[in-house]
């Protein structure tokens, strides 16, 4: 197997762990993590692309990456800052338990 | 002034005024009216979409403009969006200037996060780079999580931010996903560059999954289903006012990707996207209408329906390049008029408070707010679609559009769920203008409609009026917006 296959590889397992993850968990904050490894695992994915690709001369990928880093970053401040929020009002992080919106 | 910044105007603007909001906050002592701040910003909105006509002129004179390493274009496309987003923030802005009932402390931050919204939205229309998509869109998304728990205090504020902000990533995820393996089967992530690498791809089944999973992410953007579930809790639980925006301007810039990323980009792969794109039209249209009909609340109502109305603009995705970005155009338009009028309504009606909610506390409304009644009743006839409204034209261009192309089948599933559609927005109308049961009207507070709001209303209103009964002036720009060379542009970098 290629170099490039096996982090492909790495790439989709981290992406489907962090999926069932995120479909599975109750706890808002390890859907959270979650979704992090999600994006980390698109951003293995960019920068195998761009190591083994055709052109590594063009930093394409790897502007990618940490782009989709620093931008991941922030929405994980606003995502616990959110979190933080639920918690004050609800005493739980439990997702079940945040059911006041229905219909 | 260079080419970068014209090329940014709209979005500079945006962004020095919010920076300024943000600034100006603190300088006002507590417990003090932020109107100024409110005042600013929508003079900053304002300027945007001058600043959109402006770019308008260049491009008419000079032709299509490219800016910072061919990232950013603006040609006659974006500048609709722009100049779309730019009015949906003005008006949502003006009606919600009085929205804050007692001076609360943080209304300078509303502002401030409404212009930096946009400023994403507008980055998602004008780019032709991914990169720079995905950064409108996480700019535009950020922005609008916070903006949906706005009613701080609230349990229902911050339940409606949480979920919206996991669905949301958990789209954005999606989306990376797919640019990641785009890149990796075309080894660019231009809009230009992909075309001419889809054609010589040794992977086109990754180029497949790709846009796939790309599709995946915007459609939760948009709200299409089956990956529509957060959409009713969070518009049940998000301000008012908040709702008109995040229904309608995020919608059209995501919209404005989905044209640019499957008609310029991977037009190889249209056997293959148009099939995606019309299960989640038929999904949107008929999940949408048939989760309306069992709503109480009118927000969750209107959920429902702005997911039935996502479902109609896929529809237009179906048609032709030329049709689809013509028919999707009006049709975002449209829908931003008439839905934002709503949604500006029921904002006025029950406040910051949101006391009255559900169809039987607008029971018997006619009679105590009879011009109200009147402006709502007249935005729901244009959401089901009735003639000399906007909503019929919209309706008309995107299921001609699609039966044109030869999908008769799905002009027909659209008819019909136009038809279901009818049955709640009419239990709606009905009850406004029923006789008021025991109690329902006796506690709903009269709120008196500022100048501010009026103006708001006044110009959704005419707005939907307008592009019922003159639609031609919009089809005009639309279809100056819809590319002619777009076999030139698809076959273009094939040549290099």
């Amino acid at each position: 197997m290629t170099p490039l296959n096996l982090f492909l590889l790495l790439s989709a397992l981290l992406f489907s762990i962090g999926l069932a993850g995120a479909l599975t968990r109750r706890n808002a904050i390890l859907v959270l993590i979650g979704i992090e490894l999600m994006l980390n695992a698109a951003n293995i994915n960019l920068i195998a692309f761009w190591r083994f690709g055709p052109n590594p001369e063009a930093l394409t990928g790897v502007m990618f990456a940490i782009f989709s880093i620093s931008v991941a970053a922030a929405e994980a401040a606003v995502g616990l800052a959110i979190i933080l929020a639920v918690y004050r009002h609800n005493k739980t992080t439990n997702l079940n338990q945040i059911d006041t919106l229905k219909g | 002034m260079s080419t970068n910044l014209l090329a940014l105007l709209p979005e500079l603007v945006l962004t020095i005024t919010g920076v300024l909001v943000m600034v100006l906050e603190p300088v006002i002592p507590a417990g003090k009216s932020r109107k100024p701040l409110g005042w600013l910003a929508i003079l900053g909105s304002l300027l945007s979409g001058l600043a959109a006509f402006y770019q308008l002129q260049i491009v008419n004179a000079q032709g299509t403009l490219t800016a910072f390493y061919s990232t950013i274009q603006i040609d006659p496309f974006s500048i609709f969006f722009h100049l779309l987003i730019a009015a949906v923030v003005l008006v949502t802005l003006l009606g919600s200037l009085d929205y804050f009932e007692s001076p609360i402390t943080h209304a300078g931050e509303y502002f401030a996060l409404v212009l930096f919204g946009a400023v994403g939205m507008m980055f998602m229309t004008s780019s032709v780079e991914l990169l720079m998509v995905f950064i409108g869109l996480e700019i535009s998304s950020i922005s609008t999580y916070i903006l949906a728990g706005f009613r701080k205090g609230r349990a229902t504020a911050s339940e409606s931010s949480i979920k919206y902000f996991l669905l949301g990533s958990f789209a954005t995820a999606f989306f990376l996903y797919g640019v990641a393996l785009i890149y990796g089967a075309t080894g660019s992530t231009s809009i230009g560059p992909i075309a001419a690498g889809l054609a010589i791809t040794r992977t086109p089944t990754m180029a497949i999954l790709a846009v796939a999973m790309v599709l995946i992410g915007l459609g939760f953007k948009v709200s299409a289903a089956p990956f529509h579930v957060w959409t009713p809790d969070v518009y049940q639980g998000a301000p008012a006012p908040v709702v008109g925006l995040m229904s309608t301007a995020p919608k059209a810039a995501a919209f404005a990707v989905l044209l640019r990323f499957l008609f310029n980009g991977t037009p190889m792969l249209h056997g293959h996207w148009i099939l995606l794109i019309e299960i989640l039209a038929v999904a949107s249209m008929c999940l949408g209408n048939l989760g309306a009909l069992k709503q109480h609340d009118v927000k969750r109502l209107l959920a429902y329906s702005s997911i039935a109305h996502a479902g109609y603009l896929l529809v237009a995705f179906t048609g032709t390049h030329q049709n689809a970005v013509a028919g999707a155009c009006f049709y975002t338009a449209t829908y931003a008029a008439m839905n934002v009028g709503a949604f500006l309504v029921l904002s006025q009606l029950s406040g910051f408070s949101e006391r009255i909610r559900s169809i039987e506390d607008f029971t018997g409304l006619a009679l105590k707010r009879p011009g109200m009644s009147a402006l709502l009743g007249f935005f729901l006839l244009s959401l089901i679609g009735i003639p000399f409204t906007g909503g019929f034209f919209g309706k008309f261009y995107v299921f001609s559009g699609a039966l044109q192309n030869g999908h008769v089948w799905l002009g027909i599933v659209g008819l019909a769920n136009s038809g279901v559609a009818c049955f709640y927005y009419l239990r709606l109308l009905a009850a406004i203008y029923s006789r008021p049961t025991s109690d329902s009207v006796a506690y709903i507070p009269v709120r008196k409609v500022t100048a501010p709001a009026a103006v708001a209303l006044a110009a959704t209103a005419l707005a939907t009026l307008g592009l019922g009964i003159l639609p031609n002036k919009l089809v005009h720009l639309v279809e100056r917006a819809t590319p002619t060379t777009t076999a030139a542009v698809a076959v273009q970098p094939t040549q290099q």
